[in-house]
């Protein structure tokens, strides 16, 4: 079976959760016959603990605290307010988006800059540097970020890079180099050996090699990748918690702890920055739920 | 074949992987040799470290406080992969197949993924408030007549792996998902014609054949459970008291809170060891190596 290969988060095999309804997919599904009332049973419940906390808490941002407090956080917003989204606006919600996306975008240009020839390298290449290489990364999948992060304090702060969102990018993405190396590797290795002699006939450099032929056939790796670095810097949390201290230079998922304290007793508009905090992801979702749920398949990796 | 295509295909030399390799080995690997160096100083963040030999690790192996975090740890790692795992697996099973309504649900059962750890420790917080959360109103129901669930030292803990499961079934049910659609077929049409029930069809045909995807998810399960840290301290804050300090968020406190850099440098070091150790356990004692890659779900 293709999908055995070292890789799950390739498309072939981690497209299929999210493509339920692709013709040919549904072949003999029904195989069972009988509809299989236990799994579908389990799946209500669990349906139940994912919506309510869900549904409580985009309803919660529609109503006044004072209401909030009274009624509980079951109970139906009767005059909607956007209030309480725009006090978290007030409070600096707007600052911390850009930072987050700042982060976000450096991360992953970061990453793709280097993986992809390390990718090229550790596929085509015959050095000794490559497979030594690619051996480091295989280990460095089993480096948990949390282990390190003193040592990265101490050497952000000698490298005067403290309180900085360069201070962020730079740790993340190094995380996120293993993962996407193994990616962009097993999605190189498809490329056919006639393909490259026929580029080598047309005297092709290897820089054109690269960029005209093996960048745009392993496209679907590089989404992937990008992907899984962008989920990985967006949701980011310890490295900004440590390396990063002025509100100025805050990112999202901080500014939601400040936020707790923040807003005290405000839950709806606490909520209503856990919502906003949310919505680029679930925008993305909508437009491109593949791409998303292959990048998170590679999240598995850390 | 003409001589034409003998031609040699230019190859790209090992500098091409230079540049990822310099910043992964800065930012990743020279840390890990850091963290080792450190665990054998003492260092209070001003200065320079100065060299103690094993007293941190002597420390490590006789403080009262990093037996109990262990415990947590362990507790809270049991107690993930307890909830996880059959969950995952029926819904993982279940959402493979064709039932109405099922890509519906699974779209929902997706969402907790598209909100960050800070964010849903964040919500869960607000819900778990024992004056105005969710748990005023359900708490009684499942024997907190106050609601304060959180508030004891066995229900936070509770709360902490109940969000944890809440955050990463999903990604889990898609392993399962994705694992289940692989199995062959004509392994369940066989089974049909024996007439073997459902219960046996999932016994002896679904369970061995996920076996895989079971290994790979549960490493992941074990080794996330040992570097749980965001949800704690949003959550819980390592309390009530210390109910839920476990290992990653006592090295975090350690160094962060108390300043002694060498000695959390001794637990870090020794989580990743621990952590390393029980994947390499699994693999092997599953035989999954032999079969196939151990990066799948990677």
């Amino acid at each position: 079976m293709p999908a055995l290969t070292p890789t799950r988060a390739t498309p072939e095999a981690g497209a299929r959760p999210s493509e339920p309804r692709r013709p040919g997919r549904t072949r003999a599904r029904g195989r069972r016959g009988r509809p299989n009332v236990l799994a579908g049973l389990a799946a209500l419940v669990w349906l139940v603990i994912v919506a309510v906390p869900l549904y409580s808490m985009v309803t919660s941002t529609l109503r006044r605290t004072e209401d909030y407090l009274d009624a509980g956080p079951l109970d139906l917003p009767t005059a909607p307010t956007f209030e309480n989204y725009l006090s978290v606006v007030d409070k600096g919600f707007v600052q911390a988006l850009i930072n987050t996306v700042l982060v976000t975008v450096a991360t992953v240009a970061l990453v793709l800059v280097v993986a992809v020839p390390a990718g090229f390298a550790v596929v085509r290449s015959r050095s000794r540097l490559a497979s030594t290489g690619f051996r480091l990364f295989l280990l460095g999948l089993a480096i948990p970020a949390q282990a390190t992060i003193v040592p990265v304090y101490l050497m952000i702060t000698r490298l005067s890079l403290y309180d900085s969102l360069l201070a962020v990018v730079l740790p993340t993405a190094a995380f996120a180099l293993p993962v996407a190396v193994l990616i962009l590797s097993s999605a190189m290795r498809d490329v056919s050996e006639e393909v490259y002699e026929a580029m080598a006939l047309d005297g092709a450099s290897t820089t054109r090699v690269l960029f005209g032929l093996v960048v745009p056939l392993s496209r679907a790796g590089i989404t992937t990748v990008g992907i899984y670095t962008a989920l990985q810097a967006w949701n980011g949390f310890l490295f900004p918690l440590v390396l990063t201290q002025s509100e100025d230079k805050r990112v999202l998922t901080l500014a939601l702890w400040e936020f707790r304290s923040q807003f005290g007793v405000n839950v709806p508009g606490l909520l209503a920055a856990v919502v906003l905090s949310g919505l680029p992801i679930f925008v993305a979702y909508l437009f491109a739920r593949r791409a998303l749920v292959n990048g998170l398949m590679g999240v598995g990796g850390k | 074949m003409t001589t034409a295509t003998h031609r040699r295909v230019d190859r790209p030399g090992g500098v091409w992987a230079l540049p990822a390799l310099v910043l992964f080995g800065l930012f990743a690997l020279l840390p890990m040799l850091l963290v080792g160096y450190l665990s054998l100083t003492a260092w209070n963040g001003l200065g320079n470290p100065s060299f103690i030999g094993m007293a941190n690790w002597t420390r490590l192996f006789t403080d009262p406080a990093m037996l109990d975090s262990l415990r947590l740890s362990v507790l809270l790692t049991v107690l993930s992969w307890v909830i996880q795992t059959p969950i995952s697996l029926l819904l993982g099973v279940w959402a493979a197949g064709r039932q109405r309504n099922r890509a519906v649900l699974s779209a929902i059962f997706f969402l907790p993924l598209l909100l960050s750890s800070a964010a849903i420790a964040v919500l869960w917080r607000a819900l778990l408030d024992p004056n105005f959360g969710l748990a005023a109103t359900l708490g009684p129901l499942v024997g907190f007549a106050d609601g304060n669930i959180a508030g004891t030292p066995t229900g936070a803990l509770l709360c902490v792996a109940f969000v944890a499961s809440w955050q990463f079934i999903p990604l889990h049910t898609l392993f399962y998902q994705s694992g289940a659609r692989q199995i062959p077929e004509s392994l369940y049409e066989a089974a049909l014609i024996d007439g073997a029930s459902r219960v046996q069809q999932f016994r002896h045909i679904t369970l061995p054949q996920l076996r895989n995807t079971i290994v790979s998810s549960s490493v992941l399960m074990v080794v996330g459970a040992l570097t749980f840290f965001d949800t704690v301290l949003i959550l819980t804050n390592g309390g009530p008291g210390t109910a839920t300090y476990i290992v990653p968020f006592r090295m975090y406190t350690t160094a962060f809170r108390s300043y002694d850099y060498g000695y959390a440098s001794a637990i870090a070091f020794a989580l990743v060891l621990v952590a390393t150790a029980i994947s390499l356990l699994l693999v092997r004692v599953s035989g999954f190596a032999r079969m196939r890659s151990t990066r799948e779900g990677m």
